[in-house]
């Protein structure tokens, strides 16, 4: 499989987040804080990382995300462990 | 157990901790099914001598400042002990802040040494605040192979040349600088000297001891005071263990207690609510016979230990719920935030206590615990042995601040003499929190000081007292203010003056008026609610998760009129 880059990732990230969270998709942007736009807690913020790491089939370790907010640098992060 | 009147430091407890109980283990450290290591007590020892001898090196030694940027985990609490062997001040640091938070906080501290994960290390770099931090080594773990981290050394760089030269303290002297979130506001670095440390522990470990074979699960970050002394110092001079978990996925943690068969852990009220919630729908999957059967234990359960817990009574009653905790869980200990008394009062019922109580970095954490003879769910409990709690400046119903002397309180907030005088008067902590104590010396809190809403008719409204009886509403979160707080033009009102901002649950809101309504029925009357305020976005929290209010308060007034406020 092609390595993907990190606009795909982001628009990979931002699609299921939205439709987890029952969010429009256009008003999600790479730069958001995920916390405050989706209006999630931490709870839900480590479901969503478990969606992620079910979709891109890999393990994110949370400590690994520690003091990440944005879409972008969680991004980052996965494209890391996607290679 | 160490007597621990005979330590004049932590460095010197936890050293005689490591030689006394060699062979036991003292660390577990898992990330998710995978156990990643395990470490006795002689082996913790052999693994902080070299960081201490590198700390040495760098004439790190009485009074230096180290800072620690790390998730839970057992280089977190190596790190901890080199830092107090050397005679040194440990600056905890929240690893769940944002990087500039980190910077500031650094700069704050003046700390000379940070040990720090590798993602929050190139994090930190990129903070605008970074550059001008005087850090004079910087030990980084977990980085990669290869992986550029730039000025700082690796953790595992770390040899052992030889041994270093423990550095003894008095108990007068700083042990920690532990930054306190408060609710709003600027973080205020709470001096902890070695008595306070060591005294907390005493009496904590008095109601809830530690013994060889015991577990404890560590959830609670580490730098919270709550984990450190129940996650760290209680269990080592104990000889008991403690597991990290790498992981605070809910499916991870709850394998977690039968798989390392936990004693003890410390939880916040959010993950204690998920799990009641998973529990209760498990329960309520039940076949109809099996339910009822079920709900007559409990009754049981419940009834048989009205005057104090039966942990063995209660395995016997409720096997199945008690396996899946491991069949040895004794306590949960909740901290951070308020717990509903439905919620205490639910594991309770399943024979599982939760040591609630109240406590402040200010004073090394615990002030008062639930001491469980009997157990209630509806107060923060009894003052700690050795830890005196007063009321004053009473109101005619006997609330009033409670104020905190003892040998916890801590030696001032650094480099802040001011907010120090004014906090610490004659001996006595101000803590700026409203309470009183019912005949059986047990203290109820009403609330926050400033959040105190005098009414019309001269009486004192504590919004968190009236949101206890708001508790399980179906919302995501709610909030009580009073409106003149919000949008002072208005005059107070009796019936109106008090508003509930909520952040409604999907469609809700309209179930909710008539929720809220049955409710402020129950309360006296100038108590309930008279207005309700749809807010839609997520309420500013602490690290600690409590509602920022007077960041909250501002957000409203500077976006919603009083006309947007439905009339209840």
């Amino acid at each position: 499989m092609p390595a993907k880059n990190l606009d795909e990732i982001i628009a990979e990230i931002l699609d299921l987040a939205a439709q987890k969270f029952r969010v429009p998709r256009a008003e999600l942007s790479p730069d958001d804080d995920f916390f405050k736009k989706l209006e999630i807690d931490s709870m839900q913020a480590l479901d969503l990382l478990t969606g992620l790491e079910r979709h891109f089939s890999i393990e994110l370790p949370d400590y690994e995300l520690a003091g990440v907010t944005d879409f972008r640098t969680l991004a980052e992060r996965i494209q890391a462990r996607v290679g | 157990m160490l007597d621990l009147r005979q330590y004049d430091s932590l460095g010197a407890a936890l050293g005689d901790a490591l030689d006394r109980f060699p062979d036991h283990v003292c660390l577990i450290e898992a990330d998710r099914d995978r156990e990643n290591h395990r470490l006795t007590y002689k082996q913790f020892r052999q693994q902080a001598m070299p960081v201490a001898f590198a700390l040495e090196d760098l004439n790190f030694g009485a009074g230096s400042r180290a800072a620690i940027l790390m998730s839970n985990q057992s280089k977190w609490l190596i790190a901890a002990y080199a830092i107090l062997y050397r005679g040194g001040v440990f600056v905890p640091l929240d690893y769940k802040l944002g990087a500039q938070e980190h910077a500031e906080l650094l700069a704050h501290s003046k700390a000379e040494v940070l040990f720090v994960e590798y993602h929050l290390w190139r994090m930190l770099q990129k903070a605008p605040g970074f550059p001008g931090l005087r850090l004079r080594a910087v030990f980084v773990t977990e980085a990669p192979e290869g992986a550029d981290i730039g000025p700082a050394r690796r953790w595992e760089d770390c040899l052992p040349v030889k041994e270093p030269t423990f550095v003894p303290r008095t108990r007068q002297d700083w042990a920690g600088i532990v930054y306190s979130s408060g609710t709003g506001g600027r973080p205020k670095g709470c001096i902890l000297t070695h008595e306070n440390y060591l005294e907390q522990c005493r009496s904590l470990t008095t109601w809830y001891p530690f013994w060889p074979g015991v577990r404890y699960l560590s959830i609670l970050p580490t730098n919270h005071a709550i984990d450190f002394m129940v996650g760290f110092i209680g269990p080592f001079v104990c000889g008991a263990a403690v597991v990290h978990l790498r992981t605070l996925r809910p499916e991870y943690i709850r394998d977690a207690f039968p798989r390392f068969r936990i004693t003890y852990a410390s939880v916040v009220p959010l993950l204690l609510k998920n799990v009641e919630r998973s529990l209760r729908a498990r329960f309520d999957e039940l076949p109809p016979m099996r339910r009822r059967i079920l709900d007559s234990l409990i009754a049981l359960n419940r009834a048989l230990t009205r005057r104090r817990p039966h942990p063995r009574l209660s395995r016997l009653l409720l096997p199945q719920v008690h396996k899946a905790f491991g069949g040895q869980l004794l306590a949960l200990i909740v901290g951070g935030a308020f717990t509903e008394p439905a919620t205490l009062q639910f594991f309770y019922d399943l024979g599982i206590p939760v040591a609630n109580g109240y406590g402040l970095t200010e004073a090394s954490t615990a002030i008062t615990v639930n001491d469980l003879k009997p157990f209630r769910a509806d107060t923060v409990g009894k003052p700690l042995p050795g830890v005196e709690v007063r009321i004053t400046n009473k109101t005619p119903d006997g609330v009033g601040e409670v104020e905190v002397r003892g040998k916890t309180v801590m030696a001032g907030y650094l480099d802040d003499p001011e907010l120090t005088a004014e906090t610490i008067v004659d001996g006595w902590l101000r803590t700026g929190d409203l309470g009183w104590f019912d005949p059986q010396g047990h203290l109820h809190l009403v609330g926050r000081k400033k959040n105190m809403i005098v009414t019309e008719g001269g009486k004192n409204v504590y919004p968190e007292d009236i949101e206890r009886a708001f508790e399980d509403l179906p919302a995501k979160e709610f909030c009580i203010f009073a409106a003149n707080s919000l949008w002072p033009t208005r005059s107070l009102g009796t019936g109106e003056s008090l508003v509930m901002v909520v952040r409604p649950d999907g469609d809700a809101a309209d179930g909710l008026r008539d929720e809220i309504a049955t409710r402020n029925r129950r309360l006296a009357d100038f108590k309930r609610v008279g207005g309700l305020l749809v807010w839609e976005s997520d309420f500013p929290r602490t690290a600690s998760l409590k509602i920022k209010r007077p960041e909250l308060a501002r957000q409203i007034a500077e976006r919603v009129e009083r006309s947007a406020v439905i009339e209840l």
